[in-house]
């Protein structure tokens, strides 16, 4: 079966791997929209949504649903083809990163060995930046194309502010691909289940992580880009309907994403802690769903701390923000990143 | 035709159609976001000559973050079709005139180019991979990535004190931390 | 000078090198809102759940009846002019012959309004009310689309019959038979 030179069984197995991946994204975007409203409620002691369904477990359902029915408005001078553009560019970017993160060992099925990542690519940290550093655009160009000033002043305040942030992020990352001597995801993942996870060695730079995620996902305490009440509701401003789901929906696959990047990079990815995996002697199938599991809760944990601080810290003010970015993490990763190379080498030595 | 002809042609169509459109476009936004389109053809190219980090860095470098500041100056400009100025006629044949200039300097410089034996290897070479990469900056050119990277170091302390120029300590500050990007 | 004990001093002085970190108060901040995740929840499902009222809650008017049916109000407008919101306009009628079972006395209300909007429930209208003829029950005002709706007609207001449907009658009554039986 080979036609064009192509593996078509290769072809197969990875489009079936990538539309598992972006439903399952999309299910656990849409279900932490749920679980956003559940934990809010009960961290303020209410109940949160319990009508539709079973303790409202088909809110989601319910809230897409009136989003698409809700009216489509364009404003009339603004460009249309860029004003469609903006919130689909956002949900692309949002969905492309997961291509390189792995979600477990490999299956055996079928007589092939079919590992748990579309892609292992060897750039595999630098494609994730790649596909964040785009994800401005959405923003960028849904701001323009509103024909406003306010979405286009939001969207240029949130352009900068993730800009700036990916900066520190990419520094604290250093540090982390030193310890694991590669850019390939699985050979990081490989590294921490061989030497312990990374957050051991790295707990300052996991830190700087975590806070440079908070802010390119657009989250409390750095969640200026959509301000509602004080900041004039931000870049979408002039959106209605799904067009305004598509930008809000992006944020929670980002947010899924990244807890997936923070596991992978600093909790061990797929890694089963304090056992032994291998040594169990079970089926590798069943071994793969386990550490996918196991991901699954380290991801949900993360989701569950980005929710709980969400609703615990206030908005920081933008030239805190600012200055927290520029004059705080930035030198603090730099530091982390000689620190780390310095006792690298020294323990060589 | 392989798979990798087909991607080779596609794309160089593809950045030579945007390549056109960049000059072709009456809004300044649309042309860079041709520049962008460009930016990914040739990131494309790069993958096929197996040049992963290259291809990712000139997205990360020119796409996400040059390609940015662009739009921010050319969005808070607010450049449209309706404001634009009257060029004058002898300018343009001026600029058409330079133009064919430069192409015929540049044909003239390419055509005794030793094209045949340099062929790229598309899909086989893998001094594009990050290990080989890494090791000829670091070892093979180490003198001038130090140079370069003087050069950039003299870059940002050029624009922290174009920044720190300004009467307000306060402003100033901020600016000079963004302009180093 | 202070009044009472209670005042609290606020303090003004410059953050510490800890206290610039901000991780401390994050924390602090964080261990509060966990803490409120496994508290009690004050929410009361609303149309399953009721909050109970008290006995003297003060809702929405009833216009009573007497024991054999008749409407007990004459129209004699003594709790429109209690009212302090004025909300309570009436027209009085007299009663014809063969009308004895409907109205009690010789004139009663013909039209009896009470916008619902204006009333405060503070209950004057039923202390003027010499005939025990309107009491405040223990039910609120539902919501409603238009201001029209909230102008709450005679038919809306009038308790059941006690002759003919005595169980709404009953339950229309509420918790207030000790003083219906004790004003015959």
């Amino acid at each position: 079966m080979h036609l064009l030179s192509i593996d078509w069984w290769f072809l197969l197995e990875k489009l079936v791997l990538i539309m598992v991946i972006i439903s399952l994204s999309l299910v656990i975007a849409m279900y932490t929209t749920y679980a956003e409203r559940k934990v809010a409620a009960w961290l303020q002691d209410r109940r949160g949504p319990n009508r539709a369904g079973p303790w409202g477990i088909l809110q989601p359902l319910a809230d897409g649903g009136k989003l698409f029915f809700k009216e489509e408005i364009i404003p009339l001078v603004s460009s249309k083809f860029l004003f469609i553009l903006g919130p689909s560019l956002a949900m692309i970017t949002a969905l492309l990163t997961s291509a390189v993160i792995p979600w477990g060992t490999s299956l055996h099925l079928f007589g092939r060995e079919m590992p748990l990542q579309i892609a292992d690519v060897n750039i595999g940290i630098l494609y994730i930046f790649g596909v964040v550093s785009l994800g401005v655009y959405g923003i960028m160009i849904g701001g323009w194309a509103s024909n406003n000033k306010f979405s286009l002043l939001a969207a240029i305040r949130a352009a900068s502010q993730m800009i700036s942030y990916e900066l520190a992020m990419g520094l604290a990352l250093i540090a982390v691909l030193m310890l694991a001597g590669s850019l390939q995801m699985s050979v990081i993942v490989q590294n921490q289940i061989d030497h312990g996870w990374h957050v051991i060695y790295q707990p300052l730079g996991f830190v700087i992580f975590f806070i440079c995620a908070l802010a390119e996902c657009n989250r409390t305490p750095f969640d200026l880009a959509e301000a509602e009440n004080e900041l004039n509701f931000g870049y979408h401003q002039e959106y209605s309907s799904m067009k305004l789901g598509f930008y809000l929906f992006a944020e929670y696959i980002n947010m899924f994403i990244s807890s997936a990047v923070m596991a992978t990079l600093f909790f061990g990815g797929y890694d089963i802690p304090f056992v032994n995996e291998a040594s169990w002697g079970i089926s590798p199938n069943l071994l793969a769903l386990i550490g996918f599991a196991v991901l699954m809760a380290k991801i949900f944990f993360f989701l569950f701390v980005f929710i709980w601080i969400r609703w615990t810290i206030p908005r920081f003010r933008y030239d805190q923000l600012m200055n927290l970015g520029w004059k705080g993490l930035i030198p603090l990763s730099l530091a982390n990143m000689v620190l780390t190379a310095v006792v690298m080498l020294i323990l060589k030595k | 035709m392989s798979i990798t002809l087909i991607l080779f042609w596609f794309l160089s169509v593809l950045a030579l159609f945007s390549a056109a459109m960049v000059v072709a476009s009456k809004n300044p936004v649309y042309s860079v976001l041709w520049l962008i389109l460009v930016f990914f053809a040739i990131s494309g190219h790069y993958l096929l000559l197996n040049a992963q980090f290259l291809a990712i860095v000139n997205i990360i470098v020119y796409a996400g973050a040059i390609m940015v500041l662009f739009l921010f100056v050319i969005m808070l400009m607010n450049l449209n079709k309706s404001n634009e100025p009257k060029r004058n006629k002898w300018l343009n044949l001026a600029g058409v005139l330079a133009g064919g200039c430069l192409l015929l300097v540049l044909v003239a410089a390419l055509k005794n180019a030793e094209t045949k034996a340099t062929l790229a290897e598309t899909g086989t070479g893998n001094i594009g991979l990050i290990e080989n990469l890494g090791k000829a900056l670091f070892t093979d050119y180490v003198v001038p990535f130090e140079i370069s990277s003087v050069l950039f170091l003299s870059a940002m302390v050029g624009a922290v004190v174009l920044g720190k120029k300004e009467s307000s300590p306060d402003t100033a500050g901020q600016s000079g931390k963004s302009s180093e990007k | 000078m202070q009044l009472t004990q209670r005042a609290k001093h606020v303090d003004r002085h410059p953050m510490t090198w800890i206290e610039r970190l901000y991780f401390w108060n994050i924390l602090k901040g964080m261990l509060i809102t966990l803490r409120h995740l496994f508290k009690r929840k004050a929410t009361i499902n609303f149309p399953e759940q009721k909050r109970s009222f008290s006995s003297v809650f003060r809702g929405l008017h009833v216009l009573n009846r007497d024991e054999e049916g008749r409407e007990r109000c004459t129209a004699c407008g003594l709790c429109a002019v209690a009212c302090p919101a004025e909300a309570i306009t009436m027209e009085a009628a007299e009663r014809l012959p063969g009308e004895e079972q409907l109205y009690r006395e010789e004139k009663y209300a013909a039209k009896y309004e009470i916008n619902m909007l204006r009333c405060i429930f503070c209950g004057l209208c039923e202390e003027a009310c010499p005939k025990d003829a309107i009491y405040l029950s223990q039910t609120f005002a539902p919501s409603n689309y238009s201001r029209k709706g909230f102008i709450y007609k005679k038919d809306d207001m009038l308790i059941p019959n006690p002759l003919t449907e005595p169980e709404t009658y009953k339950k229309a009554l509420g918790e207030r038979p000790a003083k219906m039986i004790g004003n015959q």
